[in-house]
């Protein structure tokens, strides 16, 4: 009951949460969509933390998208050992970035008596909530080796059977409990979004690759 | 050719005195918030001088503006800043971007304890605390830190635009009996090819067709801050507390009732001029890829005559409405800028088409200490550039991209009104001079007349020259007018708030 709970019910609620809750913001306070950064304020740290964190934790949320999503792509690059083994060193290193970057922000807003008075109570629950989860993460990668390996016949399944309306959650039940507290982590963080900063994440301003450098608009274009 | 309309400005730094009531009549209006109180979307600084922020104009620093490709065919333009993949990679740390130091941390006086300190042999003070976390602080800078500091070996002298002066220009505008400041009033510059826009990786700033106001769409910025750093003359600013970024909207609510902006309406001095300039949107690549030196004179001719018929057909054509068209005819600016040739654009090299152009500063008074101790003041005020107190290679430096000659040709014509002014009104000035100093300036009695009349004796209505903007027409055609009620001003109908 407790495993239907947390790993059908559970997750369900918080992708409904946040996907509903994103949109709902979008449409009804497109204002409160930003990045809320605070570099103005303080720039050492930030340069480390912010740089350390995204270039670790945005690879490697890509890596476990496409372990969901395309698992026999996935699977074929891990084919050998040696793939494996530069897949599994790779990955430590983009998680061990990621824990860096996020401890100094976490250290930064603590220290500084400037960012502290900007700071709201959910950006500390954000920001330890993610701090956690890559914690989290690095023991799982750490503790159980080759991740990569039996991410795609555990964690796959699992979510491709949500994906699909047909939950199996016995392919994660059984798995020990630092794997248990990642997935519900991720899918906690997952239902904070729309209630927190990390909406930014929805914002990536991928247009500005091809858009024109000058926009000119008309109020209402008065051409013949 | 496709014309297009730009409500231009120009500022006469000969008439500036320096009282910033401009930039107070600004911030009581649009920057007295929280997040903004570090703002200056009008700020007044003493120039030669560091500036707001500090060495603004240091782009090896900044990184602000566009420059041409190193390339010897067809060299393409690009930000100095980064560009379009290093944007993505430089998205979440901004590498050139000033931070509160560079501006100055606000803060406001701890007046509680004037009344609340307990009885004591000391006189209770009011501290210095800091708007952003309360906390008491050492005030270290504020704005206009170095307002009259013309000639200081502190500030002054970090001045970025002297490194190009020769030493011994440099060493007299810091000598006592010599010195030379002027005042500059800065606004955004509402740019053709403005860098900010160009830099917003959201697409949320943008340049308004109808009159050319640039404008962040604060719905759609994302606080990523690439405008702060691109903008050379950094006049966008990031509001740390709603987390985006912000900057000067030419006060469109009040330009769209009839109103001059309120730095306008409010300058003691009366410097300011406001009013249409045609231009063909058509020129901007050309005229962005010529040397520097020629960078004013390729500005100067994408500016239309507005009383040419071909131009006005041609203006109609794309859309420009005759209200428009008659006021870029009675447009003080395009006076200033395109028929007598004395307003000049602020640092051109940059490259972005700025619209604000400034007449620049004449300082005829030469006096000096003579060895035995006296005072030698010059009697004739007002006879030649070659006297005057004005360091020409500093001005162009500002002004017109390190050419001399335009900076030259605008003092020769400002000194010539000033003479032959003085010879109808004084008399002490012989009609021969007066027509010798009309004939090198290259103008004719009726054109002195016209400038002396613009520069002195002009009223409100010709110094604001507001084009129609018939904006309720523009909405009831698109909308209907209840969905637009309550969306004048700022354009928001709740404060704005720092999100979640």
């Amino acid at each position: 009951m407790t495993d239907i709970l947390l790993f059908v019910v559970f997750p369900y609620v918080a992708l409904a949460i946040g996907i509903v809750g994103t949109i709902y913001r979008y449409l009804t306070n497109q204002y409160s969509f930003t990045s809320l950064s605070s570099q103005f304020l303080e720039n050492d740290l930030q340069f480390w933390g912010s740089t350390l964190w995204h270039y670790g934790i945005l690879p490697t949320t890509i890596i476990h998208i496409a372990g969901f999503a395309i698992p026999k792509v996935m699977a074929a690059a891990h084919g050998t050992p040696e793939l494996l083994y530069v897949s599994e060193l790779a990955g430590k290193i983009l998680g061990i970035m990621a824990l860096v970057g996020a401890g100094i922000l976490l250290y930064r807003r603590l220290t500084s008596s400037k960012i502290r008075a900007i700071t709201t109570p959910v950006d500390w629950v954000i920001l330890s909530l993610l701090f956690a989860q890559v914690f989290f993460g690095l023991i799982l990668a750490f503790v159980y080796r080759w991740g990569a390996a039996w991410f795609i016949y555990t964690a796959t399944p699992w979510m491709d059977s949500l994906a699909l309306f047909q939950p199996a959650p016995q392919f994660v039940t059984a798995l020990p409990l630092a794997h248990k507290v990642h997935f519900l982590t991720g899918f906690l963080l997952f239902a904070l979004m729309p209630f927190s900063r990390l909406v930014h994440i929805v914002t990536v301003p991928v247009s500005y690759l091809w858009r024109n450098f000058q926009l000119v608009i008309w109020t209402r274009r008065r051409v013949m | 050719m496709k014309v297009r309309s730009q409500v231009s400005m120009v500022f006469h730094l000969d008439k500036c005195i320096g009282c910033h009531t401009c930039s107070i009549a600004c911030k009581n209006i649009w920057t007295d918030r929280p997040g903004a109180e570090y703002m200056w979307w009008n700020n007044v600084e003493t120039k030669p001088g560091v500036g707001f922020p500090t060495q603004w104009e240091d782009q090896e620093k900044y990184h602000g503006g566009w420059e041409l490709e190193d390339k010897p065919k067809n060299p393409e333009l690009k930000l100095k800043l980064q560009n379009r993949l290093q944007t993505f990679a430089n998205l979440f740390s901004n590498p050139a971007m000033p931070t509160m130091d560079d501006y100055y941390e606000p803060w406001t006086y701890n007046y509680g304890d004037l009344f609340n300190s307990p009885l004591g042999p000391d006189q209770p003070t009011a501290r210095p605390i800091s708007r952003i976390d309360g906390k008491p602080i050492d005030i270290k800078a504020g704005p206009n830190w170095d307002d009259d500091l013309g000639g200081s070996n502190i500030y002054a002298v970090k001045d970025p635009l002297l490194a190009d002066m020769n030493p011994e220009d440099r060493q007299r505008l810091f000598s006592i009996e010599q010195l030379f400041y002027f005042y500059m009033p800065r606004i955004c510059n509402h740019c053709l090819n403005a860098a900010c826009v160009g830099a917003c990786p959201s697409g949320a700033i943008y340049k308004r067709a109808e009159d050319g106001v640039v404008l962040i769409n604060q719905d759609k910025c994302r606080g990523w801050r690439m405008c702060v750093s691109a903008c050379p003359y950094k006049k966008t600013y990031y509001n740390w507390s709603t987390g985006k970024s912000e900057k000067c909207i030419l006060c469109y609510p009040r330009l769209e009732t009839g109103q001059a902006p309120a730095c306008f309406h409010s300058c003691v001095g009366r410097i300011r001029y406001l009013g249409v300039l045609l231009y063909d949107a058509d020129q901007i690549p050309d005229a962005l890829k010529v040397p520097d030196e020629q960078l004013v004179q390729r500005q100067r001719e994408m500016i239309l005559d507005p009383f040419d018929p071909k131009v006005v057909a041609a203006a109609k054509e794309s859309g420009v409405p005759d209200g428009v068209i008659t006021a870029a005819q009675n447009s003080p600016v395009y006076k200033y800028v395109k028929e007598w040739e004395l307003a000049l654009p602020l640092h051109p090299e940059y490259r972005t088409l700025p619209m604000l152009f400034y007449v620049p500063p004449l300082l005829p008074v030469l006096n000096a200490t003579q060895e035995n101790g006296t005072q030698r003041v010059e009697t004739d005020l007002f006879t030649s550039l070659e006297k005057a107190r004005v360091p020409v290679r500093y001005m162009s430096r500002t002004l017109s991209a390190g050419n001399d000659e335009l900076v030259i040709k605008a003092y020769r014509k400002m000194i010539a009104v000033r003479i032959y002014k003085r010879h109808e009104t004084v008399g002490d000035v012989t009609e021969e001079e007066a027509n010798a100093a009309l004939e090198k300036a290259g103008m004719g009695a009726e054109e002195a007349e016209a400038i002396y009349r613009l520069t002195s004796l002009p009223t409100y209505q010709e110094r604001f020259v507001i084009p129609p903007y018939s904006r309720e027409g523009d909405i009831e055609e698109t909308y209907d007018p209840q969905q637009r009620k309550a969306e004048t001003g700022f354009g928001r109908r709740q404060a704005p708030q720092r999100g979640l």
